[in-house]
């Protein structure tokens, strides 16, 4: 039992626990306010979701108090890996024996109690994680390395997205933040966010303007790294304007001409890019090798995985995506009209929150999220609660818990002694970080619908129980360091 | 600080926390129209419903009015465990229905949400004041008063038009002039006069509170809108007229119409058989009966069938003929048993020969006819027989036939006269002459008109050469009717000839039995009724009878044309139809002699003779 060691409590965070405390009690009042008019009598009946939440929210804090006090934190590390692997066991027998909610399979049902496997992979993944990335010896860099840590987060990351849970899947994105703590190339995460704007840009506008737009910023990012940004602008630059006016001159062209069938009118702008694209990649990779530019051929490389993503944006969008989600994101990026109340959920959402004004309508006080105008308002759409009743301060007070607890988890990660630690905690601060931006941009229109739930808030006992023990064995981790290193 | 990667990682936590917290400025304090939004979303509007305008007749009898009905409401969210037989009881239908209706909204209940719904539909004002007296038993249900349509008058549904709940189509095709709910006139006056009966929709604003409870009137009730009742109109129909032209219709497929030619008003328009009033004021559960009946009764045959009008066209063959030339009023014309032409024949009943213009309207010689129009194509003046024709054609639609009139009933047919173009068509340009059209000279063949085209025809000749568009509304007190219904409509023809036709008309009827007359069965003492028979074929069976006629000769006041289909012989049921309507209507009463007429065509029934397939 380390109750009985000396000064345990002096070392424990108690900043973060605040934190948690203070999340989890936001949480329920919210909660309770977003069902209060239909089912309840008080925020404790246990009949009623608040009263469910707090059942849960006292077993989470049970949890807490049994990772911070009596679990040896050093046993993780030697217990991540049979962990990891019972999770993704679970993950993948889940797609056989779940059952089936709103579409996806990645529910148990124990009684009364169900809960998800993919809540429990995050915690098991940070774990192997930071065991896998402390090891001495390990370097980024190298292949082996980053390819077992890539298998590490892709195999929960694809067992989810075979549930049919792409949203909770997209959490996994995150640990790239890990990863370029830990030295992966701040380019590779340029990369990703380059190659989600071209998927963007070729559904919105075309294959054409996001090649165009790809070529611009790799050439851009290699004359930069390469310091010969004089040499962009005299070369590339000209080119890019001529080849951004063509479509524009083609269809002038075709204006001045009647016959239908006249050749200007035939002419692909693609052709041309792709034409003059074919002609120049040879030429500067056989510059780049006989330099010994590594960066151009890997910029190079980049560009052309870029192109095949942008042809294969179509596929991926009507055949990979699911229904709901394909609306979802055409909604968002305006793609569509909404004719069948996709953005219904978002459109109320923002009603609820903008009704909030400043101060909110205040405890009970809301009219929006009560009425079942916004659905799920208990669980994704909590933030809608928070907003209409305790207004603009209140969504505020709320971020900035959530900044000041990731923040404070980042610093703390840093300052600790021991990889392990520094590494989990990271994890800690990403998965918590994505859920966040992900939940709340979503109830503000920034993101597409995407039911994740807001960490510590949302209704859902599994869910609160699983970050209550993602977050308390990182208190627990560290509280262990300062107690052996004080 | 120096930016080493933990640092970057901080400033891209407080770039993305900026980025909500900017957002979150701009949806809660900066944007308003969310704040409208929302109050929208807590203020209960109910529709106050207006009462539609009343519709009179032109003797200011009401032809349509309103009677008060209620609508029963329900919020599934808020009933609470009722006594299901109590409220069966109350309102008269039976606990199933109740408990398959509460059931549905069970199942529906997401889709419901808050929102009331309408469980029964325009229950009668006792069945509403009983569920009234209980209604605290029964939380969560309310009535809506809402006006529906009553008629004191038989006037016929085609006429008058019904008016239904609007659905997704209209709504749509009236942008955001209708929403879910309300009711608009689909047909007849009621569609024709939409916009003046509607009225304005109101609204009572309350607000809810978070436990969605209704608290208090928003403000007092000083934001809500009255509703304006839709403004009263006044047709041109004499409502005992329609009424008795009703009676005489009856059993019998076609139609009746009657004009003042002085005015061009509609004093009549019977399309039989026609919609009940009683029907009418319930139209939306009638309707599927309606649909399937054989007999089309929605077809509103006065202004949208499209028969061949018959000898009564003869009229406008001799008139064209008279300002063309071609023929003076003492031009006669023999006539064996018909007119030959070729190895063919145009045949025509006994009857004495030669015959002059006024003989040969008052005895309807169609060989007569037969020269009119042979010599109207055959004119030298034009180079060929396709302009002759095509001349011809524009003194026809001259007289409004062949396009639609204008009246402000909707849904008039336009109706067909073939030109040139079209023969040309049929038989190949220069393949036909003046044979080869010649059963146009008897209003046979392509000739397409409706009985209200007849009717203006009949108006035409009793005002010797102009006709004001029909119409069926009057100007009243909140209503001016387009001044195109005031301006006198001239034909080609000069008015000078019109005496000698009108004469014709009148000899027709009133020289007596023996004389050769066709529509002797048509004369009234004292009435000087002036009257064309005609008889159509009917390729489906007997011939359709066809009497035009008005009276008296000098001012007229009535023009009236009658269209009975298979009534054989135009003097058979046309004619008395007709001149009984046009003696009720000047002497308000039938004279003793003609009460056995009057019998005989109420109890005739040719509804046997009508192939319904």
């Amino acid at each position: 039992m380390r109750l009985t060691e000396k000064g345990i409590l002096r070392n424990i965070d108690w900043w973060l626990v605040a934190a948690y405390i203070v999340l989890v009690f936001i949480g329920l009042v919210n909660i309770y306010a977003s069902i209060h008019s239909t089912e309840v009598s008080s925020i404790f009946d246990p009949a009623g979701r608040s009263g469910k939440q707090f059942i849960w929210a006292i077993i989470s804090m049970a949890c807490a108090g049994l990772i911070l006090f009596v679990i040896n934190p050093r046993i993780y590390e030697g217990l991540s890996l049979p962990i990891y692997i019972a999770t993704v066991v679970l993950l993948v027998a889940v797609i056989f024996l779940g059952t089936e909610v709103k579409g996806s399979r990645s529910w148990f049902e124990l009684g009364p109690v169900r809960f998800q496997p993919a809540e429990i992979s995050k915690i098991s993944t940070s774990l192997l994680l930071a065991t896998v990335m402390s090891q001495f010896g390990f370097r980024m860099g190298r292949a082996k390395d980053f390819l077992s840590v890539a298998a590490i987060i892709l195999v929960p990351m694809l067992t989810i997205i075979a549930q049919s849970e792409t949203g909770s899947a997209l959490v996994y994105v995150g640990f790239i933040f890990v990863l370029y703590r830990e030295g992966l190339s701040g380019w590779l995460i340029s990369l990703v966010g380059i190659f989600i704007g071209l998927f963007i840009i070729t559904l919105t506008a075309s294959p054409y303007a996001a090649i165009l737009a790809l070529a611009a910023i790799i050439s851009f990012c290699d004359s930069a790294y390469t310091g010969a940004l004089r040499n962009w602008l005299r070369i590339y630059l000209p080119v890019l304007a001529v080849l951004a006016g063509l479509p524009f001159l083609l269809d002038w062209l075709g204006s001045l001409t009647d016959n239908p069938h006249a050749f200007i009118k035939s002419v692909n702008p693609l052709y041309i890019l792709l034409g003059t694209c074919l002609m120049a990649v040879p030429a500067i990779l056989f510059k780049a090798y006989r330099t010994r530019k590594l960066f151009t051929m890997l910029a190079v490389a980049a560009f052309l995985s870029g192109i095949v993503l942008s042809f294969s944006a179509e596929f991926i969008f009507e055949d990979v995506l699911q229904d709901h989600q394909r609306q979802r994101i055409e909604v968002l990026l305006g793609m569509k009209e909404d004719p069948t109340g996709v953005g219904y959920n978002v459109n109320q959402s923002m009603i609820a929150i903008g009704s909030g004004g400043l101060l909110g309508k205040g405890f009970l006080h809301g009219t929006q999220t009560t009425y079942g105008f916004v659905p799920e308002q208990s669980t994704d759409f909590i933030f809608c609660t928070i907003g209409e009743e305790w207004g603009f301060l209140g969504t505020t007070t709320v971020i900035l818990i959530y900044v000041f607890l990731i923040a404070r988890i980042i610093i703390s990660a840093e300052k600790s002694r021991e990889a392990f630690t520094r590494i989990y905690g990271y994890c800690v601060a990403s998965c918590i970080f994505m859920h966040l931006f992900i939940n709340i941009g979503m109830t503000i229109g920034l993101m597409p619908v995407i039911g994740i739930p807001l960490p510590f808030i949302s209704y859902g006992g599994s869910s609160l129980l699983a970050f209550t023990i993602l977050l308390f064995i990182f208190i627990a981790l560290k509280s262990n360091e300062n107690h052996n290193f004080s | 600080m120096s930016l080493d990667r933990q640092n970057r990682l901080l400033i891209g936590l407080g770039i993305v926390a900026a980025i909500l917290i900017i957002r979150l400025f701009v949806i809660q304090i900066v944007d308003t129209s969310y704040k409208i939004d929302a109050s929208n979303n807590s203020m209960v509007y109910q529709t106050i419903y207006p009462t539609r305008g009343i519709i009179h007749d032109r003797n200011g009898k009401i032809l349509v009015g309103n009677k008060i009905t209620y609508d029963l409401l329900v919020t599934p969210k808020e009933v609470e465990a009722f006594d299901t037989l109590a409220l069966s009881e109350v309102l008269g239908v039976s606990p199933e229905t109740i408990r398959e209706k509460m059931d549905g909204y069970y199942r529906d209940r997401r889709k419901i949400g808050y929102r009331s719904v309408v469980m029964f539909k325009q229950l009668p004002p006792e069945t509403y004041l009983k569920f009234a007296e209980v209604a605290y038993r029964f939380p969560g249900f309310r009535g809506q008063a809402r006006s529906v349509r009553e008629y004191p008058f038989n006037a016929g549904g085609n006429l008058l038009g019904y008016v239904s709940e609007v659905d997704q189509n209209y709504i749509d095709r009236h942008k955001g002039e209708y929403s879910s709910g309300d009711y608009a006139g689909k047909t007849g006056i009621e569609a024709a006069r939409e916009k003046e009966l509607k009225g304005e929709k109101g609204y009572a604003i309350y607000l809810r509170n978070s436990r969605n409870k209704i608290e208090s009137r928003y403000r007092d009730g000083a934001m809500d809108k009255e509703a304006i009742p839709g403004n009263d109109i006044t047709t041109t129909i004499d409502s005992d007229l329609q009424q008795y032209g009703q009676m005489l219709m009856q059993n019998k497929v076609g139609s009746l119409v009657a004009i003042e030619p002085s005015t061009g008003e509609i004093l009549t328009l019977v399309s039989s058989p026609g919609i009940d009033v009683d029907v009418l004021a319930d139209f939306g559960n009638h309707y599927n009966e309606i649909l399937g009946n054989p007999y089309k009764p929605m077809f509103n045959r006065a202004v949208q069938a499209p028969y061949p009008p018959g000898s009564v066209f003869k009229l406008v063959n001799g008139l064209i003929g008279l300002q063309e030339g071609v023929l003076t009023p003492d031009t006669e014309y023999p006539c064996s048993m018909g007119y030959h032409f070729g190895r063919s024949k145009l045949g025509c009943h006994a009857h004495r020969s030669p015959l002059d213009l006024e003989e040969s309207i008052m005895m309807s010689c169609n060989a007569y006819y037969c020269y009119v129009l042979r010599d109207i194509l055959e004119n030298r003046k034009y180079g060929s027989i396709g302009e002759a024709l095509d001349k011809w054609n524009e003194y026809v639609k001259s007289f409004g036939f062949g396009r639609k009139l204008g009246s402000d009933f909707p849904a008039e047919l336009g109706g067909t006269i073939p030109d040139a173009a079209y023969y040309d068509k049929v038989y190949g340009k220069g393949r036909w002459k003046a044979t080869t059209v010649i059963s146009l000279s008897i209003g046979q063949g392509e000739i397409g008109c409706t009985p209200l085209h007849l009717a203006n025809l009949c108006a035409t000749v009793a005002n010797r050469g102009y006709y004001y568009i029909p119409h069926i509304v009057k100007d009243s007190e909140h209503v001016t009717i387009d001044g195109k219904y005031k301006e006198k409509q001239y034909t080609m023809v000069d008015t000078a000839y019109f005496p000698y036709v009108v004469e014709g008309m009148y000899r027709a009827v009133n020289s007596g039995y023996g004389s050769g007359g066709t529509a002797s069965v048509a004369a009234v003492e004292g009435l000087d009724i002036c009257g064309k028979t005609g008889t159509a074929q009917n390729p489906r069976g007997d011939d359709n009878s066809v009497f035009i006629c008005f009276a008296p000769k000098d001012n007229p006041k009535i023009a009236v044309a009658a269209y009975i289909e298979h009534g054989s012989f135009g003097a058979r049921w046309a004619a008395p139809i007709a001149s009984l309507l046009v003696e009720k209507y000047l002497n308000r009463e039938i004279s003793p002699q003609r009460e056995a007429l009057e019998t005989r065509v109420m109890e005739g029934n040719l509804m046997d003779k009508v192939k319904t397939d």
